[in-house]
């Protein structure tokens, strides 16, 4: 149905573009006027005005009309539902909904709510037939008022670009509208969970035992951050150990030793590491890594757990490798090979020029890349999941289980939760600290980018 | 220097004399070329070029565009090492030794012949650093206070110790574009070289800042053997004794600034110098 409408708005638009080319063609011969704009220009204004205002109402129409025949089923439903609480009354309207798409529910279905399903499919029909109206008679309004409008004088070519702004303005505006709106969702569920437990307890607890709650009398756990903090710590600190100096030296290889063939056929090789779906290496660090990990430690003498920060760290470092390979291969590409040259012609080697002039020249955007790279393992999930042990105990052996900020997120969301809960609210608190920890980093990680830009243009 | 080339003004004097048997020719020879060869790929750049080239004294290349020069010049310190696909014949005998022949270490062979290219390219260090950086690369003072005089020298060779003096720790990319292109010269002088290239040094430079490297080369000229490359036949004119003329690859002409000028052998560099093509 819906498909079906946008088909036929569709065609209707390309018959407006038919016509406002050729009108204004004709327009153009019979005045003997030069156009201000090409015909295409014209048809396109057509086109455009058909199409717009009626695909604007369309889409209102289908993001309400579920909200509204939701409403109009409560209404109908007697006072008693109306009153009640709201699961009761959402039981009851999706009950209602059922009956009025004709799918089927269980049990009886009582007169009122008969009644009730044959209001919302009355209201369904008469919305649907005024939005389909409505919206046709924008269509066919737009295109017969736009095309009468086409004379020479009419400068389509810029409301043209008036249109091209404003979509090119609403498509951004989707990606900070859904940023500022995650943002608001989570922190007013984090001032909800901060009712049950003060921030105080919250940022500088260092007991983890949310669950406690559940038996207990009025008390709301133990919600310290501080053990999943230092795990997250952890986990990134030993992945940054492996990826800086791996990636690093990557980098530099590519960038200044490999030949122009090794090179074309290295980086994407190394950049399908990047592509390696992030569940996969938690596979792999828990099922190969960490036995390996456990076997190395008893060789050594030494007591190494499989699921460890060691090992999920180890494998997050390997998957961030391509991360800071790249971003730090395009840096140091970028620095000017005159200055290479200068270094060079003063009878410096390869790698002295690499140290001394090359690599602090690029600095800044390498330190870039690694904060952006950094920012990357704190949020990573599936990794320390199945790979870090879940231990939430505040402790610095990086050989010992740990739990991260994200494995705790995801224990609380899962399973059977009640979203009024502190339990599965804590959640949402962790999320915001999680964001606020990467939202910095990358600021930072653009700030300095940024400054090593201007230096260079 | 006592002498100054004429300026292009007496051209289209009859040719009397083979350009090469000017003045300059008693000189003891520093860098000399016999039959080099330059492809990049499939292109042959430099087609058979042989020249002498005489110790402390200034030798101008010049040509129009694309015509070779600054691919010849490259060659004396072996920067055409570093493009792909480029391929060196010939022999270039740097004091009678082959600087192509593998025992030559081309690091020191860069320590010998220094170079100063087109564009001023500092390094994003401070001013001192930017002129002890071959000097400490090579180990060439063992003391701070070494260092700190070898700086000092260099950059009063180059003409800029007054200009910079009270600002040594500040970075090198943030003096003016003249400043910059003499701080390259110190930092060139730095690892006190014999040979010094020029690559088209003045070409990103107003006529003041010009004037003075121009002035710099003169003095540098009885301590250094210097080629330059330049689009200027006024500048070749000015700086240098001794003129090659480039064309397509070929060495057309050699000769000392003076015959050049005045009486050239080779109809095509008596078109260039008149202006007639270029």
């Amino acid at each position: 149905m819906n498909l079906l409408l946008i088909a036929i708005l569709l065609a209707l638009m390309a018959v407006g573009y038919r016509l406002g080319t050729r009108r204004s063609r004709r327009v153009s011969t019979e005045r003997k006027e030069r156009l201000h704009s090409l015909p295409q220009h014209y048809g396109t204004l057509v086109a455009l005005w058909c199409g717009i205002p009626a695909f604007i109402v369309l889409v209102l129409w289908m993001a309400t009309q579920s909200g509204y025949l939701e409403s109009v089923a409560l209404s109908e439903l007697p006072a008693a539902v109306q009153t009640a609480d709201e699961g009761t009354k959402l039981s009851a309207v999706t009950r209602v909904m059922a009956i009025a798409d004709g799918t089927g529910v269980v049990g009886e279905v009582s007169a009122e709510e008969q009644a009730a399903a044959d209001a919302v499919a009355q209201a369904r029909l008469i919305r649907t037939l005024a939005a389909v109206a409505l919206a046709a008679a924008l269509a066919i309004g737009g295109f017969l008022f736009t095309l009468r409008r086409i004379t020479p004088k009419l400068q389509a070519r810029d409301q043209i670009e008036f249109v091209v702004k404003a979509l090119l303005f609403v498509s951004s505006l989707i990606a900070i509208l859904t940023t500022v709106g995650i943002v608001l969702s989570m922190l007013t569920e984090a001032i909800r969970f901060f009712s049950f437990v003060s921030p105080i307890d919250f940022f500088f607890g260092t007991e983890w035992r949310p669950t406690f709650s559940s038996t207990g009398a009025g008390g709301a756990g133990e919600y310290g951050l501080l053990p999943l903090l230092l795990g997250t710590l952890l986990v990134s600190v030993i992945a940054m150990l492996v990826a800086i100096p791996v990636g690093l030296m990557t980098a530099i290889y590519l960038a200044n030793y490999a030949s122009p063939r090794l090179r074309a056929t290295a980086k994407p090789i190394i950049e399908i590491l990047a592509g390696i779906p992030t569940i996969v290496y938690g596979f792999f660090a828990l099922v190969t890594v960490g036995p390996a990990l456990h076997g190395l430690g008893e060789t050594l003498g030494i007591d190494i757990s499989a699921t460890s920060a060691l090992t999920a760290g180890l494998v997050m470092g390997i998957m961030i490798i391509p991360f800071i390979s790249s971003i730090a291969d395009d840096i140091i590409t970028q620095v000017p090979r005159s200055l290479r040259d200068g270094s060079l012609g003063l009878g410096a080697t390869k790698s002295e020029t690499i140290r001394k002039v090359i690599l602090p020249a690029a600095l800044p955007g390498i330190v870039g890349a690694f904060l952006l790279a950094v920012s990357r393992a704190i949020g990573e999930t599936m990794i320390v999941v199945l790979a870090a042990g879940n231990s939430p105990v505040l402790q610095g052996n990086p050989l010992e289980a740990v739990s991260t900020v994200t494995v705790t997120i995801v224990n609380q969301l899962t399973g059977d939760t009640d979203f009024a809960s502190p339990q599965s609210l804590v959640a949402f608190a962790l999320g915001l600290t999680l964001f606020v920890m990467t939202l910095a980093l990358n600021v930072v990680a653009l700030y300095i980018v940024r400054k090593y830009r201007e230096q260079y243009d | 220097m006592d002498q100054p080339a004429s300026p292009p003004t007496k051209m289209g004097v009859s040719v009397t004399s083979r350009a090469t048997e000017g003045s300059a020719a008693a000189a003891p020879v520093k860098v000399s070329a016999q039959n080099v060869d330059v492809f990049y790929g499939e292109k042959h750049a430099i087609k058979g070029v042989s020249i002498n080239i005489p110790e402390r004294s200034v030798t101008a290349f010049i040509g129009p565009s694309g015509c070779g020069k600054s691919t010849f010049l490259r060659c004396i310190n072996r920067m055409n090492d570093l493009i792909e696909g480029c391929r060196v014949t010939g022999r270039i005998l740097l004091d009678d030794d082959d600087i192509n022949d593998r025992s030559v270490d081309v690091v020191l062979l860069r320590a010998r012949v220094g170079m100063v290219f087109q564009k001023p390219n500092p390094f994003p260090k401070s001013i001192y650093d930017n002129v002890a950086y071959g000097p400490k690369i090579h180990g060439l003072a063992r003391t701070r206070a070494e260092m700190d005089a070898i700086v000092e020298q260099s950059l009063r060779k180059a003409a800029l110790w007054d200009e910079v003096k009270d600002r040594l720790k500040e970075p090198g990319t943030g003096l003016s574009g003249g400043q910059q292109q003499r701080l390259c010269i110190a930092r060139a002088i730095a690892v006190s070289p014999e040979v010094i290239l020029m690559d088209e040094p003045c070409s990103a430079l107003d006529p003041i800042a010009t004037a003075r490297i121009e002035e710099l080369i003169d003095e540098l000229r009885q301590n250094y053997t210097i080629i330059i490359v330049t689009h200027s036949m006024q500048q070749a004119a000015r700086v240098s004794q001794q003129t090659a003329f480039f064309h397509l690859g070929n060495l057309v002409e050699t000769g000392s600034t003076e015959f050049m000028f005045t009486n050239p052998h080779d109809q095509r560099t008596q078109d260039y110098i008149t202006g007639r093509f270029g």
